[in-house]
């Protein structure tokens, strides 16, 4: 039992667990792309940004008390959630358009531009005061796909929506595009050397598996992307909202003709796509250290995911992400040179066989 | 032609009319290329001629991911694979092997064409955004091969390539020499593309572009016709990349990265898609623009992602299409 076609059986383990990890975030961001495709039509580029975005809002919420560049960051990202509840509530007293549209660019105004005054502005303040110990990660994995799928909603709905009767490379370009500067952005007020995240007490430690030891967070993460993506399947698959959704996905204009809301549906559809991603995120944060390219490197794997998936299925994008992340693992060990290109030769592989994927349809 | 779905089909109104003028130009068309010889004849003698090399390197880059987007209406996210394998190819041969630098470049270009019709091959399978995905996962790999292969330098990549000598006769290693040399490079890649969108096979692209399934139905073997221009696309772009690195002296992972990818789809799309000085004017305003904000780090990056959103949202004819629209001319 100690080696297993001549590897060591704790490296062996070792690696298929670090590929299993890696298969539960490739899933888990071409699970989003894969929902947001089926319904906009767009591939989302900018899937790795908001990817990256959760894990830094997690740091952000952790060092709300120690870090003011965190804290001003964390008032800007609350802008979206705060102009779309306010736009909701306006929405609510039954007012005129523009009076919504001025009231929510007056509230803009002033809530962006008190975090640029000195010292960081009173929103920033407050945050700092009412939690110095910080947010713990619990509550980042809640507020950390609230807060960046806002950002997605508003997203959508100021740009990507002015789109959608134009060739859908355009839209590849536009995310491509946020995706650009959201990176840059960060990169200038936090660098790209990456910031650490602490494991959490409760997930520190190790399980003694008896043919390994296996650090809880990595199982929690797996546990926890294996849970979502059957969640997010059963919610697609199994609820009369996700019949609307595959409904509108098949024809939008006859689900439109049967009183559904179908552009709030994409909207609300590209949100949960975007959250997904944060989710992503959050989870990833202790494991590689949160830093601005993190997504990005990620995010051209997942394409090759994708395309190696094809993109007709939920089930098929969860599947093929697992499956990828382990044998991305298993290269690791038998042949480490290939490791970083082997997704690439596999998709290249099954552009020849199936070249709509293995569970896409033609 | 009025189907303003399509990625190019806007700023491309009327672009099927039989073409008239000198060699297929149009008057309108000869004026800009007048324009154009005229500033590369005076650029090096008020202008830092690496500079305009740089730009012509570029710009060549541009014109040929042109081809492919503007023409065959296939989006390639992985144009960076070509050019920065050209440079590699280019700066292995002129350092290592000690060869003339005419043969380096075609060197570059020939393995930027094998690499290509490999890579073309596969991704033809495909159109629209798979087609791009695709590109781009597959230059990755590029990507990860340059990193690992001991003949490109992994991070350090290949410095100091010398220039060497035209034929034997021209030292290139003087600054104006290799710029004459580049100048003519560029004319010849620009003429050359020019000279396939106007050929009778350049107008069976354009049928494939509007409607495929068409194109097909009249018995164009259409995935044959992509994967030439695919083929000659990358071919360019492998060119330029190699006269790049024998401009500069180096071939680094930046040239084979996907943000190279990136930046030539930017300048393809600021300068506007489809048309023919679009891509030039496009590569001018970019690199120009990153010479001058050289300083300002990661804010480059952040400029470059607000005119790709200002391009696509209020712009998508870009520069050289806006003023074509306005004059009602095609250039």
């Amino acid at each position: 039992m100690d080696d297993i076609f001549g590897i060591p059986a704790p490296l062996l383990f070792g690696q298929l667990l670090l590929g299993l990890i890696n298969g539960a975030f490739y899933a888990m961001l071409s699970l989003g792309l894969a929902v947001i495709f089926g319904l906009l039509n767009i591939i989302n580029f900018t899937h790795g940004a908001q990817f990256m975005m959760g894990a830094f809002v997690a740091w952000m919420l952790l060092s709300l008390g120690t870090a003011p560049s965190g804290r001003i960051g964390l008032v800007l990202l609350l802008w979206p959630l705060a102009v779309l509840l306010l736009d909701w509530a306006l929405g609510k007293l039954r007012l005129a358009q523009p009076v919504r549209i001025g009231a929510a660019a007056l509230f803009s105004v002033a809530w962006i531009g008190s975090a640029f005054m000195e010292g960081g502005g009173p929103l920033s303040a407050a945050l700092g005061a009412l939690f110095p110990q910080g947010l713990s990660y619990w509550w980042a994995l809640i507020i950390g796909p609230i807060v960046v799928g806002a950002t997605g909603i508003l997203l959508e709905r100021l740009m990507i929506s002015q789109l959608y009767k134009l060739d859908h490379l355009y839209g590849l370009l536009l995310t491509f595009g946020v995706g650009l500067i959201l990176e840059g952005v960060f990169r200038n007020e936090f660098g790209s050397s990456g910031l650490p995240y602490r494991i959490p007490t409760e997930l520190s430690g190790a399980w003694d598996l008896g043919f390994m030891f296996m650090p809880v967070y990595r199982g929690w993460v797996v546990i926890a992307a294996l849970v979502l993506c059957l969640a997010t399947w059963l919610l697609i698959e199994k609820t009369r909202l996700g019949a609307y959704l595959r409904a509108a996905t098949e024809n939008a204009s006859l689900v439109q003709a049967f009183g559904v809301n179908v552009p709030r549906m994409v909207t609300l559809t590209y949100g949960f796509g975007v959250a997904l991603a944060a989710i992503g995120g959050v989870l990833a944060a202790p494991i590689y250290s949160v830093n601005p390219q993190m997504g990005t490197n990620l995010i051209i794997v997942v394409f090759a995911v994708v395309v190696i998936g094809g993109m007709g299925s939920i089930l098929g994008a969860i599947l093929t992400g697992f499956g990828l992340g382990i044998v991305e693992g298993l290269t690791k060990v038998f042949w480490p040179e290939a490791s970083a290109t082997v997704i690439f030769v596999i998709m290249a592989i099954v552009l020849l066989t199936r070249p709509a994927g293995l569970f896409g349809r033609a | 032609m009025a189907d303003t779905t399509t990625l190019t089909g806007s700023a491309l109104s009327g672009q099927s009319t039989t073409s008239e003028g000198l060699w297929g130009f149009s008057r309108a068309q000869l004026g800009a290329l007048g324009v154009m010889v005229v500033f590369l004849a005076l650029a090096p003698f008020f202008l830092y001629p690496v500079f305009v090399m740089k730009l012509l390197c570029f710009a060549l880059f541009a014109c040929a991911f042109n081809l492919l987007i503007g023409y065959v209406g296939l989006l390639s996210f992985g144009h960076a694979a070509y050019f920065g394998m050209g440079a590699y190819i280019a700066g292995h041969v002129a350092k290592v092997w000690e060869i003339t630098p005419v043969v380096a470049i075609l060197l570059g270009g020939a393995v930027a064409a094998v690499l290509g019709a490999a890579f073309g091959w596969l991704a033809i399978r495909r159109a629209g955004i798979y087609f791009a995905m695709i590109t781009l996962a597959l230059s990755q790999m590029v990507y990860f091969f340059c990193v690992q292969a001991p003949f490109t330098g992994g991070e350090d990549g290949i410095q100091a390539i010398p220039r060497g000598s035209l034929v034997g006769i021209v030292d290139l290693s003087n600054d104006l020499a290799m710029y004459w040399t580049v100048a003519g490079i560029f004319l010849v890649g620009f003429l050359l593309i020019h000279r396939i969108i106007h050929s009778p096979y350049g107008q069976v692209l354009k049928a494939i572009r509007e409607n495929e399934p068409r194109a097909i139905s009249l018995g164009y073997r259409t995935d044959d016709y992509k994967l030439l221009a695919f083929v000659l696309s990358c071919t360019l772009a492998g060119v330029a990349g190699a006269t790049k690195s024998l401009v500069f002296g180096i071939a680094t992972l930046t040239d084979v990265h996907w943000s190279m990818s990136g930046e030539v789809v930017l300048m393809t799309l600021v300068g506007g898609l489809g048309t023919v000085f679009g891509p030039v004017v496009g590569a001018a305003v970019i690199v120009t623009m990153q010479n001058y904000l050289a300083e300002m780090g990661a804010w480059v990056t952040v400029i470059q992602g607000v005119i790709f959103v200002a391009c696509v949202l209020a712009f998508r004819r870009g520069i050289v299409g806006e003023i074509g629209n306005l004059l009602k001319v095609k250039i």
